[in-house]
């Protein structure tokens, strides 16, 4: 048998049956290793099909339809090129959660409420790449929102998780409400709800088109975290745990992805420049906004989950790049911007599940996630310190690591677009470039700060001075992801060259065949243009850092000597004279801050004479919260006082009502037939 | 490779001399940079005793850094035999490397100058390297290539011509120069008073030959932002693949020569001006942001006229 679609859906049964067994074992002491050791051998197993798929069978296709769902419908699943890069993706995340989970799922007060849901939600964002008709989809992906939102809520006992959770549900549903109406207008009144026809068809009309556009930026941007509707993603990725959390940074926000591209590049038909306009534009504000929040950030896993709207921005701007040079009619940058995006989205899902599970090992080491009260963990997990600076120099896109060679990418398409003919995009492509380099740059100040406020310094609370290295299970996914960053960073050509039946498939352009290359380097378009080299930086970097590490050693005196350290005559400084996350950002926040969040500082100096000492005041606001969201919740909430009234009518007056939205709908109907 | 090894420190030694002579002082020696590395390669190291692994490992990182970036810029030839290895963008990034790291170090020991000079550090770097990259996008831009060696070729040929965006390009990286390599108004490379130093606060805690060797990553810097200007906005004399010894010897001399040049104009300017306050500077280099942006928005645009 050919290993296809069925093979994969008989894996995703598999992970079904694991939920339902999770729920009859969970209070068993043992149940945490067998469930995380299922759903590794799981995604395992689903990974090694998918990445056969990818890699020696790109052009398969293979389709199959279940009985189920609607009953003359049916459920369609389909393996394409585009379906089976994201089942890598979501089933490699998959399987090193699990792995981290047999170590990290000890500490689980309420393994309860965990482990039912990690397998359910493993399964719905397979069925969701897999998905090949409207209602399947939405079926899998309302599936997914409502396993991962039983995951945010498992601390249900706190606070802040109950409210994230009750966010989350909210934009969950007005996402997936969007994308109903989206599908809807893409079947069509004929109803046409698989996918195979919605391609097959010809494109809407441009009024429709626009309308979709709009729906899927609303349904799927907001599952990714597209400023403005970014909102629940801080709030929810950190409340579950961390290995949840870095499926839902990692791999969920790619799942929307997968949703975008598959309505915009697959179903919708060609695109026109101007919805171009619109991904760019919101994806260069959502990576700028992003990794600002992240920076004013001073809680581990907020920070990395601001930071996942950042890449989201990236991956849309590469994405916008892709639609306004396929609108042109321009294959190979097309190619180049969506290799480009889909080769992002696998360095994030790398590198940002990396950083959660490090920020689940420093919480479940100290049971701290903020950074006020962090520092120092260098010393005491040395091997954790150290992914985590891999995790963030591949985040910061420094070469040679994997954030750098996909970034490059982005910029080398950014350069094709001169050639593009609107005048709109000509002024606005530069400007979205410019916000990539700021963005790229705030990102290696905020990492800088994570990792120097978190593992640096000295340590700023007694929960530090208990803290020790985490499990083996944990350490070898986190060093199994490090490795992955390091290797897709110095040799991304393996990786385009994979990519490539995708692109083939979506837009009928690909990039040139980068292994043949010598040295294993990548030439986007032609080597005199633009190349670069991972692999020779990395060799390079490494040879000049030995010959220095030789000649001083070999030349220069080996003396050492340890003594404290240099605090201007005053000795023993307390820890808390230390830069704090807050105080490291301080010049950063008043240089865009004042614009961005109205910070505002006040510094209150004491009199002269008086001990009590001077205080200084920080603030800021959330500009999108105030400005959007506090509006709609005021509307609403005198919407339904309003309506309250209607609860407490007499019996004459409810049946009027009855009968007079009778009568007008009945002349609805007569008025327009 | 070797060559930017060995001029590096003696740049930053002329551009001292340079700057003492102004100022009507004799002036140490411009050989007194490589007796400074060399005493500092003699001494002791004297840690702090809470400084991690990081701490050591940094400076071989950084210096191994900067001197690859150094090694990949065109210095009085082009077609260097690796220079595919990574375009301007590539560099940029490296040198981003080594300041990532650096301002960790910064940060390893938990003293409040390694925190000021890092916090610092990264606010400058938000603003310098977006603005280093609007620059490294109108240079491709205008010669269709962000490979280094082929921009280099393409300026030396006469089809560029005089171009406004490349005017302002040179500006933004004149002023992304001296931002990068610390030097007045941005930051003062001779301070060591607390409340003004930023790249000397990061690098307070080192010593001996960790010292020597952040040290001389930073004189490498200061050569490559040098040879990069000399190399794209003044190619002459730069040689091309296949020419004759003599040819190469013309190419070297010519180098040293725009070197003199650049350490004369920066000693002249780091003399007639005075050090900016600290949130002066995101002012200064968001003018350079705003230059090169503006230059790249002109090309694009210009392109179709």
């Amino acid at each position: 048998m050919i290993p296809g679609v069925e093979a994969l859906l008989w894996g995703v049964a598999a992970l079904m049956i694991t939920a339902v067994l999770a729920v009859t074992l969970s209070r068993r002491s043992t149940a945490t290793g067998l469930i995380y050791l299922i759903t590794l051998a799981v995604c395992g197993f689903l990974l090694g099909i998918a990445l056969w798929c990818l890699v020696l069978r790109p052009t398969d296709v293979t389709s199959t339809t279940l009985p189920v769902g609607l009953p003359w419908i049916g459920a369609h699943f389909r393996l394409d090129a585009l379906s089976a890069f994201f089942l890598v993706v979501v089933n490699l995340g998959g399987a090193l959660s699990s792995l981290y989970g047999l170590g990290y799922g000890r500490h689980e007060s309420a393994p309860h409420r965990v482990l039912p849901f990690f397998p359910a939600f493993l399964a719905g964002m397979n069925l969701v790449v897999m998905a090949d008709d409207a209602f399947t989809f939405l079926l899998s992906w309302e599936f997914m929102s409502l396993a991962s939102w039983a995951l945010v809520i498992a601390h249900h006992r706190e606070p802040a998780n109950t409210r994230a959770g009750y966010i989350y549900l909210v934009m969950a549903s007005f996402g997936t409400l969007a994308l109903l109406l989206a599908f809807g207008l893409l079947a069509g009144p004929a109803g046409n709800y698989t996918f195979e026809v919605m391609r097959a068809s010809s494109p809407p009309a441009p009024l429709i088109a626009t309308i979709v556009l709009i729906l899927m930026l609303l349904g799927a941007g907001s599952k990714a975290g597209l400023v403005p509707l970014h909102v629940w993603l801080p709030l929810a990725h950190p409340a579950a745990p961390s290995h949840v959390s870095a499926l839902m940074s990692g791999v969920m926000t790619k799942v929307a992805v997968y949703g975008f591209i598959r309505v915009l590049f697959d179903l919708l038909g060609p695109p026109t420049w101007w919805s171009s306009v619109v991904v760019l534009v919101l994806g260069s504000a959502t990576a700028v906004l992003g990794i600002l929040y992240a920076l004013m950030e001073s809680d581990l896993k907020r920070l990395l989950a601001y930071s996942t709207i950042e890449n989201i921005g990236i991956i849309f701007v590469s994405l916008g790049l892709a639609l306004a040079f396929q609108a042109n009619g321009m294959g190979w940058p097309a190619a180049l911007a969506l290799t480009a995006a889909l080769f992002h989205a696998l360095n994030h899902s790398f590198f940002k599940s990396l950083l959660f599970f490090g920020a689940g090992a420093v919480l479940s080491a100290t049971g701290e996630r903020n950074m006020e009260k962090l520092g120092g963990l260098i010393h005491r997990m040395p091997v954790t310190s150290f992914v985590f600076l891999v995790g963030c120099v591949a985040i910061s896109a420094l070469p040679p690591f994997n954030g750098f060679a996909s970034e490059w990418l982005i910029f080398q398409a950014i350069l094709l677009s001169p050639d593009l003919p609107q005048w709109g995009l000509k002024v606005l492509v530069p400007a979205a470039g410019g916000m990539l380099a700021l963005s790229a740059a705030l990102v290696a100040a905020c990492f800088v700060k994570a990792f120097g406020i978190t593992f640096l310094g000295r340590p700023r609370s007694e929960a530090v001075d208990r803290a020790h290295e985490v499990d083996r299970y944990s350490l070898t996914a986190m060093a199994a992801l490090a490795a992955l960053c390091l290797l897709a960073g110095i040799l991304p050509g393996f990786v385009i060259d994979g990519l490539s039946p995708v692109t083939q498939a979506l837009i009928g352009g690909r990039m040139p065949t980068q292994i043949s290359q010598p040295w294993l380097s990548i030439v986007p378009i032609a080597e005199s243009r633009s190349s670069y080299n991972g692999l020779l930086v990395f060799v390079f970097i490494t040879i000049s850092a030995s010959i220095a590490v030789y000649v001083i050693h070999r030349f220069a005196s080996h003396e050492l000597r340890r003594g404290p350290a240099w605090g201007c005559g005053f000795p023993d400084m307390p820890p808390d004279a230390q830069y704090t996350a807050t105080s490291f950002a301080q010049p950063i926040r008043r240089v865009f801050g004042t614009f961005a969040f109205r910070a505002k500082e006040t510094v209150k100096m004491t009199p002269p004479g008086d001990i009590s000492p001077a205080r200084l005041d920080v603030e800021t606001h959330d500009v999108i919260w105030e400005a959007l969201y506090d509006p709609i919740t005021g509307w609403l909430e005198y919407a339904t006082l309003k309506l309250n009234r209607l609860q407490f009518l007499t019996i004459r007056r409810y049946l009027t009502l009855v009968f007079g939205s009778l009568v007008t709908l009945l002349l609805v109907v007569a008025l327009w037939l | 490779m070797f060559l930017v090894l060995l001029l590096a420190p003696l740049l930053t030694g002329f551009v001292r001399k340079m700057k003492a002579r102004l100022l009507r002082r004799q002036g140490p020696s411009m050989v007194q940079p490589y007796r400074d590395l060399l005493r500092l390669m003699r001494k002791e190291v004297v840690l702090a005793d809470n400084a991690s692994w990081l701490f050591r490992v940094t400076p071989y990182l950084i210096f191994a850094a900067t001197w690859v970036a150094a090694a990949l810029v065109p210095t009085f030839a082009t077609g260097l035999t690796f220079s595919w290895t990574a375009d301007l963008i590539a560099i940029v990034a490296l040198l981003g490397s080594a300041r990532f790291f650096l301002a960790l170090a910064g940060m390893d020991v938990g003293t409040g100058f390694g925190g000021i000079g890092s916090s610092r550090e990264v606010m400058i770097a938000s603003l310098a390297e977006p603005a280093m990259l609007l620059i490294a996008f109108s240079l491709a831009l205008v010669a269709g290539a962000t490979q280094l060696s082929t921009v280099a070729a393409f300026m030396t040929s006469s089809a560029v011509g005089l171009r406004v965006s490349l005017g302002m390009a040179l500006i933004a990286l004149v002023m992304v120069a001296i931002a990068e390599n610390a030097r007045i108004p941005v930051d003062n490379p001779a301070t060591h008073l607390e409340l003004t130093m930023v790249h000397e606060a990061m690098v307070l805690e080192y010593s001996g030959r960790h010292l020597a060797m952040i040290e001389f990553a930073s004189f490498l810097k200061l050569l490559l932002y040098m040879s990069l200007i000399a190399c794209v906005f003044l190619p002459w004399g730069l040689v091309t693949v296949g020419s004759g010894p003599e040819a190469y010897a013309v190419g070297l001399v010519t180098y040293v020569g725009k070197l003199l040049i650049g350490g004369v104009l920066l000693a002249f300017f780091e003399t007639a001006i005075a050090k900016m306050r600290v949130f002066r500077v995101p002012d200064f280099l968001g003018a350079a942001l705003m230059l090169a942006l503006l230059g790249t928005l002109l090309l694009f645009v210009s392109r179709s006229l």
